[in-house]
């Protein structure tokens, strides 16, 4: 190993605490994510609807919410393993002698993309919209499944 | 299809005022109020929560509105991306108006709580005698 010598103020070898932190952090990230097994990062992606995804031994569930957002406008669509959710949300006009006080709730049309990390049996995929609350069960593909081999007593 | 493209937006956590009985996260949710002659409506986004778990308070001025949510996974399932979380809705609301609390009706319709507060009929203008005196 050799010893470099550190020299404040020189370009090149100038030390950033910040930048060293944020190195340190994404690092922790990476080891942390190895260790859990977590394929993506779990930050929040920028894009409407937020989604959670989960899964068991046989299935993933993806799950959104959707407040307001009528199940007829939701279009679902599952290609290898990739998951397409598409929609619109309306908010109906409410009369013409209303004044509003608040205005918090938005409309408007979304779109997400997100993968999976193995196939999928797209044919099987179910979606539910309860209270607001969609839920897309992605059945994996045999292949992929764990499968448990019997030893036979000879 | 609109123009429009929904814009992201993290659920607002509220801060805790006095320590909750259920643990969990607290959010705020995100409502619509507008006002008619005869009545003040509100919509709040609820997702997740059902009819049955609703509660609507009107004490004085002070309108309080929540709703539970049912835990959104099974046991054997596991995280492998975690975006939202779910928790109770809060929010409390000062209503200037009177309001004639046995005509509050509430319906909830794909996680949107509809509260519609019918107005009283306004405390007539008294009128007061001057005595010759």
């Amino acid at each position: 190993m050799s010893i470099i010598k550190w020299r404040p103020g020189r370009s090149g070898y100038r030390f950033d605490p910040f930048s060293e932190m944020q190195r340190l952090q994404r690092e922790m990230h990476r080891i942390y994510n190895s260790l859990t097994g977590t394929w993506e990062a779990s930050r929040p992606a920028g894009v409407y609807p937020h989604l959670n995804i989960t899964e068991d031994e046989d299935n993933y569930y993806v799950r959104a919410e959707l407040p307001g957002v009528d199940p007829e406008d939701i279009e679902i669509t599952a290609q290898d393993n990739d998951l397409i959710i598409n929609g619109e949300r309306k908010i109906p006009v409410e009369g013409e002698n209303v004044s509003y006080h608040r205005r918090e709730r938005e409309a408007g049309s979304f779109r997400r993309i997100t993968s999976l990390p193995t196939h999928i049996e797209t044919s099987k995929v179910a979606a539910v919209c309860k209270n607001g609350l969609l839920t897309i069960t992605l059945p994996k593909a045999p292949e992929v499944k764990a499968r448990q081999i019997e030893v036979k007593p000879t | 299809m609109s123009d429009k493209e929904l814009q992201v937006r993290g659920k607002q956590e509220l801060e805790s005022e006095g320590e909750r009985t259920k643990p969990g996260p607290v959010f705020v949710p995100a409502v619509d109020i507008f006002e008619s002659e005869s009545e003040i409506t509100l919509l709040a986004d609820m997702p997740g929560v059902a009819s049955e778990n609703v509660s609507i308070d009107l004490h004085e001025n002070q309108l309080t509105v929540s709703g539970e949510v049912e835990p959104l996974t099974s046991e054997k399932e596991e995280y492998l991306l975690q975006e939202f979380e779910t928790g109770t809705f809060h929010r409390q609301f000062t209503l200037s108006d009177r309001i004639d609390q046995s005509a509050i009706t509430a319906t909830v319709k794909d996680g949107v709580l509809r509260l519609v507060l019918p107005k009283a009929e306004k405390a007539k203008p008294r009128k007061i005698e001057v005595k010759a005196g």
